[in-house]
């Protein structure tokens, strides 16, 4: 407790993170109507008791839109940097203990990816590909590692040099043992912190594809494609492109800010 | 600074390389045959135009044999033919939008600096004081903020309800029959938006560099041997630590045109401008499959002359690289 009042913004983070992961979890349950409930008598109606966000184009209820489009959110937010780890931290591993052309070959291919327009990379790949939720996950992922695998490595390199990893390699342990037992677990505060700042990455990103209609496609919602849908209707329904934007917004820094705390509390030296 | 420089240059084919690497590996990502995948995804496109794309990568050849192919190609800045009704070459349709993307992040860059700059030294003037934290709130949420939910913001206010700016195109309807310098304000109304959104995270992300570059350079060793020799304040903060602060701010716009440019793709959507980010969207749409590739293939080429070009400032602003003392 005494660690998170030493950073209330740590806290005020957590706090949002937590409340979106649940409403995103208990969406059938705090959802008052169906999100895909189309009702004609209910069109584009301003908030109201019945309707505390208002209605849609097609009569759908816009705060049960968005409990629901949570879930899509946070589940693609997650998964995406799942992934981007999953790639990034061997490499970076990799790279950072073994050196040489190893690591020469993993940090040349992170410049290259790093100097493409990622945007455009996923979008090429998503017209390839049929744009559904998984291609996403995916693309968002393998264009995203790069941040991960420099940061490890950067960790690696100054771990290597300590005195329980020589100590380690003196006693003849063999290097896959050393990396995954030795310098991994070492490494994994840095690696948490990018992991949630990766997720308000990849919320932001999925957002923007399905508000391009490239992401998750209607009638599942997404705060990105009910922004796309609401857009149309921006001149009478302030609501429609008020709230999921609003969601993004808040979302992505209640991440954003845990990341920051996170990164302060676990290294107190870097603070400024 | 020639070795340094030549170092950089040598190894931007390499990057090409592997860029153009890349982006045939995605022609060949989805199953099948590339030719065969773009009836499936596409019933518009015709037997001919099949063929065409077969003639054009080569596909009767065997994979490597094909990508060297198409890097010939490249090399002779032939892209293939659009699949688009009008069958123009892509070299043709990605020239006529290129001007209008580089203009519009040319000027985001400009407003990035002219903003992100003084806000980031205002804010390193007095840390944790009331600007720096106001100045903080801001910069988080311009990293928060979807870019496309502000232009639809943007629009909302500043359009639809307040009529002050016009919410998309880049000219107005009948400017071509309108004096030049009215023309000229009617394309800069039209900028507005666009470019404010393209800056945004840009002005955040350049203001808390400055900010710690200011605070770094204000720390270092040097700064206190200025201090103690009698060197005013104002001279001290505003000449050389801001020289110091100022160096890096070269690489990070540098490395931020990749994000300007996928970005581009977000702006021109919303405010329906004809640059090459709309359409990169409406390619990537109508599944017109030489059109995407050949804009990746530019998007990345414009990444590595923006990255090459902060390159050569750097060597040219910084002493120690002009004069050979590192690297």
């Amino acid at each position: 407790m005494r660690a998170w009042r030493a950073h209330p913004l740590a806290a005020a983070g957590a706090a949002v993170v937590a409340v979106v992961a649940l409403a995103a979890v208990f969406a059938p349950w705090l959802a008052p109507h169906d999100p895909n409930a189309i009702d004609a008598r209910a069109v584009l109606l301003p908030p109201s008791a019945a309707h505390p966000l208002g209605t849609d184009a097609l009569g759908r209820d816009v705060l049960s839109r968005l409990l629901y489009g949570a879930r899509i959110s946070l589940l693609v937010g997650f998964v995406a940097t799942g992934v981007s780890v999953a790639i990034g931290a061997p490499l970076g591993l990799l790279a950072g203990y073994l050196g040489g052309r190893v690591d020469a070959a993993v940090m040349r291919l992170a410049d290259m990816m790093l100097s493409f327009p990622t945007f455009f990379l996923i979008l090429a790949v998503i017209a390839f590909l049929e744009p559904s939720i998984w291609n996403v996950m995916l693309v968002i992922g393998l264009t995203s590692w790069m941040g991960v695998a420099r940061l490890v490595r950067a960790e690696i390199l100054s771990l290597k040099a300590r005195e329980f990893v020589l100590a380690a390699e003196a006693l003849g342990v063999p290097p896959l043992r050393i990396m995954g037992l030795h310098l991994l677990p070492n490494a994994t505060g840095p690696l948490l912190v990018s992991t949630v700042l990766g997720v308000a990455g990849a919320v932001l990103i999925e957002s923007g594809l399905s508000f391009l209609g490239l992401g998750v496609q209607p009638p599942t919602p997404s705060w990105g494609n009910m922004l796309a849908e609401g857009k149309d209707d921006i001149a009478f329904a302030w609501w429609l492109t008020t709230f999921p934007g609003l969601a993004i917004l808040i979302t992505v820094l209640g991440l954003n800010l845990l990341g920051e705390g996170l990164r302060d509390w676990l290294d107190p030296k870097a603070r400024r | 600074m020639l070795g340094h420089l030549a170092r950089r240059l040598a190894a931007m084919p390499l990057v090409l390389l592997g860029i153009t690497a890349i982006s045939f590996a995605i022609v060949h990502l989805a199953p099948g045959d590339p030719a065969a995948v773009a009836v499936q995804m596409n019933p518009r496109v015709t037997p001919e135009a099949v063929e065409k794309l077969r003639a054009y990568y080569g596909l009767d050849q065997p994979l490597w044999k094909q990508y060297l192919l198409w890097l010939d190609r490249l090399a002779h800045l032939d892209f293939g033919e659009s699949f688009a009704p009008d069958h123009r070459p892509v070299r043709d349709k990605i020239a006529e939008r290129l001007p209008v993307t580089v203009g519009i992040n040319l000027l985001a860059m400009l407003i990035i600096l002219a903003l992100g700059v003084p806000i980031g030294v205002a804010a390193a003037a007095r840390p944790h004081g009331w600007l720096d934290r106001a100045t903080t709130v801001l910069v988080f949420l311009g990293f928060a903020m979807p870019s496309f939910w502000l232009a639809l913001l943007l629009m909302q206010w500043l359009g639809v309800r307040a009529h002050l700016l016009p919410i998309s195109g880049l000219h107005a309807l009948g400017a071509a029959s309108m004096p030049p310098t009215e023309r000229l304000l009617d394309l800069a109304r039209h900028l507005v938006m666009p470019v404010i959104v393209a800056a945004v995270g840009g002005i955040a992300g350049i203001s808390r560099f400055m900010r710690s570059g200011m605070l770094e350079a204000l720390a270092a060793d040097h700064t206190r041997t200025m201090r103690a020799l009698g060197t005013p304040e104002w001279r001290v903060r505003y000449v050389y630590a801001l020289k110091n602060a100022l160096l890096p701010i070269i690489t990070i716009l540098g490395l931020s045109v990749p994000g300007l440019i996928g970005g581009s793709v977000i702006v021109e959507q919303v405010f329906s401008i004809p640059g090459m980010g709309l359409l990169f969207y409406q390619a990537v749409m109508m599944r017109d499959y030489p059109l995407v590739m050949g804009i990746t293939v530019i998007g990345a080429v414009l990444t590595l002359l923006g990255n090459l070009l902060a390159d050569l400032a750097y060597a040219w602003a910084d002493p120690r690289v002009r004069r050979g003392l590192v690297r």
